[in-house]
């Protein structure tokens, strides 16, 4: 294979980075943060995506193609949740009859 | 009957005649003709499933908007609901998964650089780890039948506190999520399962290494929508 890949020790090195997202993201919700409990557990989840993403699928080391078809498929549900969130979430500015 | 058997000897026998006479003139080769080199045809097999995954992130994108949608209706009744599911388990499931996310991109270097051991051992570390998953999974559900928190094919749903209609909601979507989700894991399972077998016959290594690395994105990607599946099922608050 002359394509290059992350290394064994790099998985390893990710590897142990997700089980501390993880420990902290469980730690993080036994405490009462408010509205901020949902951002923290939803930004954690998102790092450890895009570590998994990088490494595991190692889209780091893809050709440019690739990245560009998993940047528009994160594109897309980005158009999905904007665009249905607007919807719900400004239905309750009108007046009601 | 003696027209159809006497027609297919002579075909056999070309057929076979033929790739004596390919293998004798070049080495097997992993790249398919249409291809120009091995390269550009792993450029294509990435290419291929990750527009798969693309529509995979829609479907279960889909599922996770309306989650949002009937979160936002009720935050406090979510937040209720989630209490009823055991966070101790998903966590242990979101590690065991984790976990098997490694043994596979170790299995696809293992099949990249050849590493015949290595590889059986790792495809079938990958299953049993999958496996303990499904299986915590289903111990879930037979605890959540047995509580009355299954609302699924008529079975009672048993709820004491307020707003129960986006409690019972919170538990479909629950089950619909999750269990989409454990039949990604099924089929990944069978894949890997196929995957070890050819393993255990010697393929699968060097430049036949694709179907390893293929499989290890799809096995991923189930991965990581577990990895949203355990904080907004488990551990809202």
């Amino acid at each position: 294979m002359s394509h290059a890949r992350p290394t064994v020790r790099t998985l390893v090195f990710v590897f142990v980075a997700l089980l501390l997202l993880l420990a902290l993201t469980f730690e993080a919700s036994r405490h009462n943060l408010g509205r901020w409990n949902f951002a923290v557990a939803t930004v954690i989840a998102a790092t450890k995506a895009l570590l998994i993403i990088l490494f595991f699928m190692h889209v780091r080391h893809s050709a440019l193609l690739i990245r560009l078809v998993v940047a528009a498929g994160f594109f897309w549900l980005a158009i999905m949740f904007a665009l249905s969130l607007a919807d719900y979430g400004t239905r309750a500015w009108l007046p009601t009859m | 009957m003696v027209d159809v058997h006497s027609t297919r000897v002579p075909s056999a026998v070309r057929s076979h005649s033929d790739s004596a006479s390919h293998s004798a003139l070049l080495p097997p080769s992993a790249l398919a003709h249409q291809f120009d080199d091995i390269e550009q045809q792993h450029a294509a097999d990435e290419l291929g499933i990750w527009l798969f995954l693309a529509t995979e992130i829609m479907f279960f994108g889909g599922m996770f908007l309306a989650y949002a949608v009937y979160r936002r209706q009720d935050e406090a009744a979510f937040a209720a609901a989630s209490t009823k599911l055991d966070a101790g388990l998903g966590a242990i499931n979101t590690a065991v998964l984790l976990c098997s996310s490694l043994t596979m991109a170790l299995a696809v270097h293992a099949a990249e650089t050849a590493q015949r051991k290595h590889l059986i051992a790792l495809l079938v570390l990958t299953i049993f780890l999958g496996t303990v998953f499904l299986g915590i999974k289903g111990y879930e559900y037979h605890h959540k039948y047995e509580v009355g928190l299954m609302p699924l094919a008529g079975f009672p749903f048993v709820w004491e506190g307020p707003s129960a209609g986006h409690a019972q909601m919170f538990f479909n979507l629950y089950f619909v999520m999750t269990g989409v989700h454990a039949l990604h894991m099924l089929i990944g399972l069978g894949v890997l399962t196929v995957l070890a077998i050819k393993a255990l016959r010697g393929g699968l290594l060097g430049e036949f290494a694709t179907p390893v690395n293929i499989t290890g994105l799809y096995w991923h990607f189930v991965d990581i929508v577990w990895v949203f599946l355990f904080p907004f099922l488990y551990l809202v608050r």
